[in-house]
């Protein structure tokens, strides 16, 4: 079988187990799902930038998180906000947010751009963290989950976790698709041609600085639609959510997952998930709660994959694979 | 004779203590070859580069039918009908070569903001860098990874990005550098061909083809411009002779 | 705000600055010659400054505990760049971020495995104990000039040693131009170890004397990070003129934006956005001079 028939067979029965999964699941991993279902289209949001733009934003969280504070306001207190505008409305503002940040980040490159994003994003940090407007250091609870209904009909509410699940499942293949196909229009090409050689785009008469900012923009509203549903699920937003702990365990996912991929920002996703629930899941030793302390061998991880796993963690397969084929190609000579 | 296309006034371009470019001042036609010829270092890719808006001028106006363009950046002066090919192969290495001149093509679409559609769904664009690739002999190997061509292809490539933009002035540096005898041959061929539509800047140190196929000629030595004319009377030029012929003749 | 409040708000601004500098001028050395982001260079300051609470008690002086320090964050800085940051010269940006992030995590975890997650003091040494008068009112300890005052000596020692040693040629030269260097046959491997972890030292240095004033708690170093990096940004990579100026600059501003708002207290301005004011002051930075005010034009 070919590669790329081989990978879309893979896709596709990994989408029917997730299809299939809230037949037989308890609520609590049909939640967790859900949960890394949100993560992943926050991961393929920064991966357009980090993977196909090449732009290493390490204050992605801040589009995240202003999407939460947009659904807590525009919730009345302690009744449900409006899905169909408050969603939008809180992408809107971070796409505003994107707007302002990356026009001022992306007259840098290189290292600079990784540390003023962090700043940028630590700002908002502040922002929301020594001020009352977000309910100070201590957040703010949104009571209700949105709700969907259109003039009295309902299609689905969020309220129940397994449609909350299957919203997830649908906006992350839809999210998946419409970034496959942006990639491949006219505007997806400018994108990766610009990462290659900025240098020859201008000279070929692009203006790189407004594609970049576009594609900062799109990446911000997408970050701001997982963080929309984040805070929707988890019923409390904090400055936490846009914490730089946020921002680098994003890039964490992408870049372990193997970058310019999508994919591999969602399996990245679901994989830093898995992997921190079963660190913290790990036994005391010797009297020692040595799960209390699993950010330590999230570290240890972290560092190792960097030096062992150069191309994330699809590599792995691909070298499986690769050795699978080895002995087969030997057989045809 | 009809006006300049492109025109430079007095243009100076100062990297610190050191003045690369020293008051030029030259003149492009429509259709003619400019030749620019000196020993390296005398300034001829900072020239193109002033030229391409790649470098901005420390002083001088470049003027683009008669408008002055100095200061405009790269993607203006390209937008304006300016293409560059360069001395150190610039092309899209992960790309294939068709992608390569379908991005060059893609840049004369009135905006890339384009989302939805694919990109090889714009068949006029894929059309355009597939005539591109023609013109330079690259069409058979459209569909391989840019970085598996040989060197030469690699610079037929780049020619071919730049004529993918419809450019009606073409600043070339060094085309020939690199290429096999047959592939130079093939691209002066291809050179003389562009002539009668295309104002063109050619930096070039193969002296055979800039005889056979330079209108003007001037010399650069040092930033300055030491002689500009017809290859005849430059042949004939004493300060020529002694000054670029002499240091060159150093250098080997 | 009269003369003497004033001339304390300058005092505290400058010694801000100034240990902001210290942590800085590190971490854009790394920058600026080795090319490394490195985002454990905060963990260092929390490093430095649990040295000096730990050693301090084990002393029982403070100054054994600075040296002993010292001795061990040169220590820690030669082994990590031998063991890890060696292996990133020739990666992409994005892997130095993933690496050091994971620094973080290790070194915030041990530091909670080791010390427990309080907030501990660290008493001001015997000698330096007291303080000037200033009016019947308010006076300024001692402690704070002297921090002042080793901050400007460690500065002028790191100017002397940048611009009159040998070793401080190689070093500008390979801020300039790190290609350069490694052609002109220097031992580029040994310089970059010793730039690492003169980096560390410094930072670790700075969060001991910070820590009888600062206080030593968890988190520490991350919030010296991100504004050092605000200090990098503006200061220039790579230049440590730009990163003094830079960190005088705000010192100054983060020091007065409290101030000054606590004086016209809510009424004109949010009090709490004073935190702000320091992103505030890059954002301008960043519009007038991308490449910061001392760096090089990419």
């Amino acid at each position: 079988m070919p590669r790329t028939t081989r990978a879309t067979a893979v896709l596709l029965l990994c989408l029917l187990a997730l299809a299939l999964l809230p037949l037989f699941a308890e609520k609590y991993y049909i939640q967790l799902f859900t949960k890394m279902m949100i993560m992943a289209v926050f991961a393929m949001s920064l991966d357009l930038l980090v993977g196909f733009a090449g732009l290493v934003s390490l204050g992605h969280a801040a589009f995240f998180g202003l999407a939460g504070y947009a659904l807590a306001f525009a919730a009345p207190q302690y009744e449900a906000a409006n899905l169909w505008l408050s969603l939008p409305l809180a992408m809107a503002c971070s796409g505003l947010l994107a707007l302002v940040i990356g026009a001022l980040v992306l007259r840098t490159s290189g290292i600079y751009f990784i540390m003023v994003t962090l700043a940028f994003a630590q700002m908002l940090f502040f922002l929301f963290h020594d001020t009352k407007i977000g309910g100070g250091a201590d957040g703010i609870y949104v009571y209700a989950k949105p709700a969907a209904a259109i003039a009295g009909w309902e299609p689905f509410t969020l309220e129940n976790y397994t449609h909350f699940y299957f919203v997830m499942l649908v906006l992350l293949v839809l999210v998946y698709v419409a970034l496959r196909r942006l990639l491949d229009s006219p505007f997806g090409r400018v994108i990766v041609g610009i990462r290659v050689n900025e240098q020859r785009m201008r000279s070929l008469g692009y203006r790189t600085f407004r594609y970049k900012l576009v594609c900062f923009v799109l990446a911000g509203m997408l970050a701001g639609m997982a963080g929309y549903f984040a805070a929707a699920q988890f019923g409390f937003v904090s400055p936490e959510t846009l914490s730089w702990h946020q921002s680098g365990g994003v890039l964490m996912m992408v870049i372990l997952g193997g970058m310019g991929t999508l994919t591999g920002a969602v399996v990245g996703a679901f994989a830093m998930i898995l992997l921190e629930l079963g660190l913290q899941g790990l036994p005391e030793i010797g009297g020692m709660d040595i799960a209390k302390h699993w950010q330590l061998f999230m570290g240890a991880f972290i560092v190792g994959a960097v030096l062992l796993l150069p191309h994330g963690l699809l590599s792995l397969f691909r070298l499986g694979s690769r050795l699978r084929r080895k002995p087969a190609g030997a057989h045809d000579e | 004779m009809s006006e300049a296309v492109l025109r430079t006034e007095r243009l100076s371009k100062h990297f610190g203590g050191l003045v690369a470019v020293n008051d030029v001042s030259l003149e492009f036609f429509a259709d003619q070859i400019h030749a620019v010829i000196g020993p390296n270092g005398a300034g001829k890719t900072t020239l193109t580069s002033l030229l391409s808006g790649d470098l901005s001028c420390t002083s001088g106006c470049i003027f683009l039918d008669g408008e002055d363009v100095a200061g405009l950046s790269a993607d203006r002066i390209s937008q304006r009908g300016v293409g560059r090919s360069y001395q150190k192969t610039n092309i899209f290495l992960p790309f294939t070569v068709l992608e390569n001149c379908r991005i060059a093509a893609q840049s004369r679409l009135p905006s890339s903001m384009r989302f939805v559609r694919a990109a090889l769904a714009y068949r006029d664009v894929v059309r355009e860098a597939e005539r591109a690739l023609a013109e330079v002999g690259l069409e058979h190997k459209a569909q391989e990874t840019a970085a598996t061509l040989s060197h030469g292809e690699q610079r037929q490539l780049e020619i071919a990005m730049t004529l993918a933009t419809r450019p009606r002035v073409l600043l070339l540096d060094e085309p020939l550098a690199g290429m096999g005898g047959e592939e130079s041959a093939r691209m002066v061929e291809l050179l003389q061909t562009l002539k009668p539509a295309h104002a063109m800047l050619l930096v070039e140190h193969d002296m055979d083809a800039v005889f056979a196929l330079a209108d003007r000629l001037t010399v650069m030595v040092e930033g300055r411009v030491l002689e500009s004319g017809t290859p005849d009377a430059i042949r004939a030029s004493a300060a020529v002779q002694e000054a670029y012929l002499g240091s060159e003749g150093l250098h080997a | 705000m009269d003369a003497n409040t004033f001339l304390i708000q300058v005092l505290n601004g400058i010694q801000y600055g100034l240990l902001l500098f210290l942590v800085a001028s590190g971490l854009t050395l790394i920058l600026g010659i080795m090319g490394i982001i490195n985002l454990a260079h905060g963990s260092f300051y929390m490093v430095g400054a649990y040295l000096a609470f730990s050693l301090a008690q084990h002393f029982g002086s403070l100054w054994l505990a600075m040296a002993g320090g010292v001795v061990i964050a040169v220590a820690i800085g030669l082994a990590l760049e031998w063991l890890l940051i060696s292996r990133l010269y020739h990666r992409d940006h994005l892997y130095q971020v993933l690496l050091t992030y994971g620094l973080i995590l290790i070194f915030e975890e041990l530091r909670s495995v080791v010390f427990g997650d309080d907030v501990h003091g660290v008493a001001i040494p015997e000698l330096l104990r007291a303080s000037i008068p200033l009016t019947e009112t308010l006076s300024y300890p001692v402690y704070r000039l002297w921090m002042s005052a080793v901050c400007i000596v460690l500065a002028a020692g790191m100017y002397l040693l940048i611009q009159k040693t040998r070793l401080g040629m190689t070093i500008r030269a390979g801020a300039a131009n790190r290609e350069m260097v490694q052609s002109l046959g220097i031992n580029i491997n040994l310089l970059y170890r010793l730039v690492f972890a003169l980096g560390v030292a410094l930072a670790a240095f700075a969060g001991m004397i910070a820590a009888p004033v600062a206080s030593v708690f968890p988190g520490m170093g991350n919030q010296v990070l991100i504004v050092c990096f605000v200090v990098v940004v503006i200061g220039g990579i790579g230049s440590v003129k730009g990163a003094m100026l830079a960190a005088v600059l705000i010192g100054l501003v983060d020091t007065f934006g409290k101030v000054l708002t606590l004086q016209i207290g809510g009424v004109q301005l949010l009090p709490e956005l004073s935190g702000m004011m320091i992103y505030v002051l890059m954002a301008a930075v960043l519009l007038a001079r991308p490449q910061g005010l001392f760096g090089k034009r990419a």
